[in-house]
This record gives C-alpha cells, structure tokens and sequence, in this order.
C-alpha cells in the first residue's frame, strides 16, 4: 500500500552509471543542473538533451521509471508555466483575452522553464536511481571532507544523513503495518472530511513516533555496543578511489559544460519558436 | 461461515525490480470452529496469507469466499468483513496508541459504532478473557509489561467479537508462561464461544499442542495440509523446507529406532508418555 512511495529510489541494474563512484556522480548531476542555467538557446537544449539521453540510456533504468518520478511536482511544474505564461511580459502580444495576455516573451520563458524543471528532476532522479543511499552519503563525506578543516563535522552529518535514509524504508514498512493494524481494527483512514481524516491520522502517528523514538534508542545502544566514536581515525572498509571510468565520465560531462557554453552563449544561433 | 480460498495468487510490487510472486495458486477452506495452525519458514508467505483473510491485501487473481460471498465482488462491505475476522498482527503492541488501556480496547468496537457503554463493557470483557487485572485499565499502555501490552493490543481485537480470530505469531517474544497463558485463553476461546482460530506460529510445539489441522507454507505454496500427525509424519520433508516436526516425535523415532514397540505419530508430550507407557504395559 504505502511501500509503493518513491523517495530517492534505488533501481538496481548492472550498467556503467551504477558503477561510477558516487563523487561522480553527484558533481556530475550538479554540472548538468548548472548546465540547464547557464543557456537560453534551443540549441543548447538540443545539447541537453542528447546528454540527458544517452546517460538514461546507459543507466538501463526505464524511463517509465523516470518519468513517473515527474508525478509528485507535476502541479508545482504546471503553477510554475502557467505564471510564466501569463505574467511575463514582453515582446508581440500573442493573446489578448479577457484577464489573459499571453506574450511572445512569456512563452518562450514558461517553455524554456518547464523544460529545465523537467530536466532538473530527471538529471537528479538519474542519481539517486543508480546509486544506494549509503553510497551517495559516502561520496556526499568524501566530497565534504575538506571542510573538516573549518570544524564542521563533516563525518557526523554524513552518519545522520545515512541513518535517516537507512530508516526511510523501516517507517515507511512501520507505517504499512501500523496502518493495516488499525484498518484490521476497524479504523476508516479514507472517508470524512478534512478535521476527520486528521483525526484518523492519531492512531497511526502516535504508534509511529513510539515506535522510531524506540528504534533510535536501540540503534543508540547497538552503535555504543560496538564502540562507536565518531569520525576521528575511523577507516572504509570500502574507501572511494577514482578509477578510469570515473575520470571519463568526468572528461565527458566537462567536455559537455563547454560545449554547452559555447553553443548557448556564443553561437549567435538563437532559433526562436516564433 | 466459512473461509474459502480459490487459486489465490498475489504478486507484491509487480512490474518493478522488486517483483515477487508471495502467494502462489493457494485453494483451502476453512471451516468455522476450525483451530488451524499456520507453519512455514521465514519468508514463505505465511503473513501475506493471512492478510488476504479479512481484505487487507487484494489477491492479484482467484477468489476469497467469506460466509459463501465472493469478497472481491464490487459493492461487497469490508468494513463487516473485518468486523468478523479480527487479525492479530506480529507484535500487535505496537499498535497502541490510546492515553489509557480501557479506551485503546474500546478502539475497535468504537469503529463498529457501537455507543460508550457498549465499547466500554466489552473491552472489560475482552480484558478479562486475556486476563488483564483491572487496576491496568486507567494506565498508559506504554508504562505496562511487555506482556502486559500484548494481552491488551489482543484485548483490542477480541473487543470486536470476531467470529473467526486470526494470530500472527501472538507468542513471539514472551516468556513461556506468558506464552501458555496467552494460548491457553485463546484455546478457552475456542472452545467455548466456537470461534474459528488460525495460528500463525514458528513453535511446533504449540501448533502440536492445540491445533488440529495445520497449513505448512513453503515458497508461496500450499505444501502440506492436515491433521498434526499426518503433517509430521512428514518430519524430513519439513526439515528441508527450514521446519521440524516437535520434539517428541523425534524422541518416538528414536525409541523406535532403539527397537521400542511404540508408534510414532505422537505430538504432544502427554500424547508421547501415554504411548510410552502402552508399550511398557503390554
């Protein structure tokens, strides 16, 4: 019932993106993120898209998979073009009706940002697709690490980060069982109105919390259990090294940001719709 | 009111990675006053099962009869259904939520809209049959035992007067005499209000001990359904699939073995010292 909730989901697939190591991977999606705004050429969307698409298609994810992942924001995404639509203005005017001016700016711009939301959750969806939680937490220490320097406790954050993910699919199973033993019990979670519903919510959310805050304890005294000290001399037992893979996709992926650049900013070849 | 189940299949997650087949073509009827036992290793679709009983999980094809009615028919009413086969889950403590134990039994024959009197003297009633002592009534749940909370979360759905009371492993965690108190109220049950009672268990002893047809899983598949002696008879095809048959049927092999003249389909310890005792006497 609730398992089918995706948060961050992991897909498992042998290809050469799950590979990669996780520090890769995660500058690599933020040079593409940052790749969508430094252009406004349809060209250069063109670019995007190529390099979007081909890393779909090494990853061997379905883009089922992607796209459904594109369900939770649709109504943010279509409130964002709408406003852009209607509320930019500029340029010839395109429609004139009642309350709705529809400009020739304004619809270049609400495409355009449709288009790099779409991407900008794609782009990140691919991540946390082919890599585990644990792996991106990994990579998210390593790549933070330096900062260790400043006194920010770099190690403790990741290890937060990483039981919180952890425990992610441990609620979220917590709530099935939880939910289905009050719906065994007679519980009616679906009908009512708003104040109702709210209500139902109590007998899943009390045992809920009971439960995590009984979870954190024992985890609490496993870790102690095991000495557990925190990050200063802590060593991998699987440490993240650089192979040859890796130092590609990251040639590609600079190689990409130039020739992004170069054809959204300097190529005078702007393609508009109209 | 019987249990019937036809050709049940159930696929978790289908058309994902993680696709499973748990439920695979399962048919058995069960017969009202029935004590069934459940047994099956870890992961071998004991609790999907179950669940299937009182609606909680849809089968992804066959059918669920339930009093002669198909429950997947469109229109049919759930919320009864669930009213009449009450499932106690793993760990049912876990699912107390209320300020006190009274109103946390009364939960259940609240849902059933019944008025604060009627709620409040059945959960007395259903506290009393899993042997509660009153002075726990007015107490947060979570300050109680560990057994303690386990006799009120099962106080919980029993307050709803089940026809057919469904357990998934009630005994897990418990020392033993919480263990034999618990099952002993549920046999007292059984015995005398004809309520149906399926057992999910991983203790071949208590499944000997009270129930008297056993479902054995293995897979997703029905393995195994019988009589306790006739189901462990088959004590080595059970030890393959991760199950034994109870100890003293092994014992009864043994002394057999050792060329006793006894025979060997006892199950119970009583059932094993009388059969003893035959062959010493004649």
């Amino acid at each position: 019932m609730i398992r089918d909730i995706t948060i961050g989901q992991y897909y498992p697939a042998k290809s050469v993106i799950h590979r990669l190591d996780p520090r890769v991977k995660i500058v690599c999606t933020l040079l593409f993120l940052i790749s969508l705004f430094i252009q406004k050429s349809i060209l250069g969307y063109l670019v995007a898209t190529i390099f979007l698409g081909a890393v779909i298609y090494m990853s061997r994810v379905p883009l089922k998979f992607i796209l459904k992942g594109l369900k939770p924001v649709i109504v943010l995404l279509l409130i964002t073009v709408l406003f852009n639509l209607f509320l930019t203005r500029g340029g010839a005017e395109l429609v004139n009706f009642w309350i709705f001016h529809i400009t020739e700016k304004g619809l270049e711009t609400s495409v355009y940002t449709g288009i790099r939301l779409i991407y900008l959750i794609m782009g990140s969806s691919i991540m946390t697709f082919t890599t585990t939680p644990n792996s991106l937490t990994d990579g998210i220490e390593k790549l933070l690490h330096p900062l260790n320097k400043i006194k920010v406790p770099v190690h403790e954050v990741a290890m937060m980060m990483s039981i919180a993910l952890r425990f992610i699919p441990i609620l979220l199973e917590e709530t099935d069982k939880i939910m289905k033993a009050q719906i065994a019990r007679g519980a009616d979670l679906d009908s009512g109105n708003m104040i109702q519903k709210a209500k139902a919510m109590i007998p899943i959310l009390v045992p809920l919390f009971v439960s995590a805050f009984r979870r954190a304890n024992d985890l609490a005294m496993a870790m102690e259990a095991r000495c557990y000290h925190g990050g200063e001399g802590r060593t991998k037992m699987k440490p993240l090294v650089y192979r040859g893979r890796d130092r590609a996709a990251y040639a590609l992926t600079v190689l990409y940001m130039i020739l992004i650049f170069v054809v959204g900013r300097y190529v005078p070849f702007h393609i508009w719709i109209f | 009111m019987s249990i019937k189940l036809e050709h049940i299949n159930y696929v978790y997650s289908p058309g994902t990675a993680y696709e499973k087949q748990a439920l695979k073509e399962i048919s058995l009827e069960i017969q009202q006053g029935e004590f069934v036992g459940i047994i099956g290793h870890t992961g071998s679709g004991k609790s999907t099962l179950i669940q299937h009983f009182n609606g909680l999980i849809k089968a992804t094809s066959g059918a669920l009869y339930y009093d002669g009615k198909n429950i997947y028919d469109e229109g049919y009413n759930m919320k009864e259904l669930r009213n009449q086969v009450g499932l106690v889950f793993q760990y049912p403590e876990h699912q107390l939520f209320e300020v006190d134990v009274l109103s946390d039994v009364c939960f259940g024959p609240k849902n059933q809209g019944l008025s604060k009197e009627e709620c409040e003297e059945r959960a007395k009633e259903a506290l009393g049959l899993v042997g509660l002592p009153e002075k726990y009534y007015h107490q947060s749940p979570f300050e109680l035992s560990g057994g303690q909370k386990r006799r009120a979360a099962i106080a919980g759905v029993l307050a709803m007067r089940p026809g057919v009371l469904v357990l998934d492993e009630p005994t897990a965690g418990l020392d033993p005499k919480g263990r034999d108190d618990i099952l002993d109220q549920i046999e007292y049950l059984h015995k005398n209000t004809n309520m149906t009672v399926i057992l999910v268990s991983h203790s071949m002893e208590d499944i000997a001990r009270y129930v008297s047809r056993i479902i054995v899983m293995n897979q997703g598949e029905k393995m195994f359904d019988g009589k306790p002696k006739e189901v462990f008879a088959h004590y080595r095809e059970l030890e393959e699939v991760g199950l034994a048959a109870p100890q003293v049927t092994y014992i009864m092999h043994a002394l057999k073995a050792k060329g006793m003249d006894v025979l060997t389909d006892a199950t119970t310890v009583e059932e094993a010292a009388e059969e003893i005792m035959r062959s010493f006497h004649d």
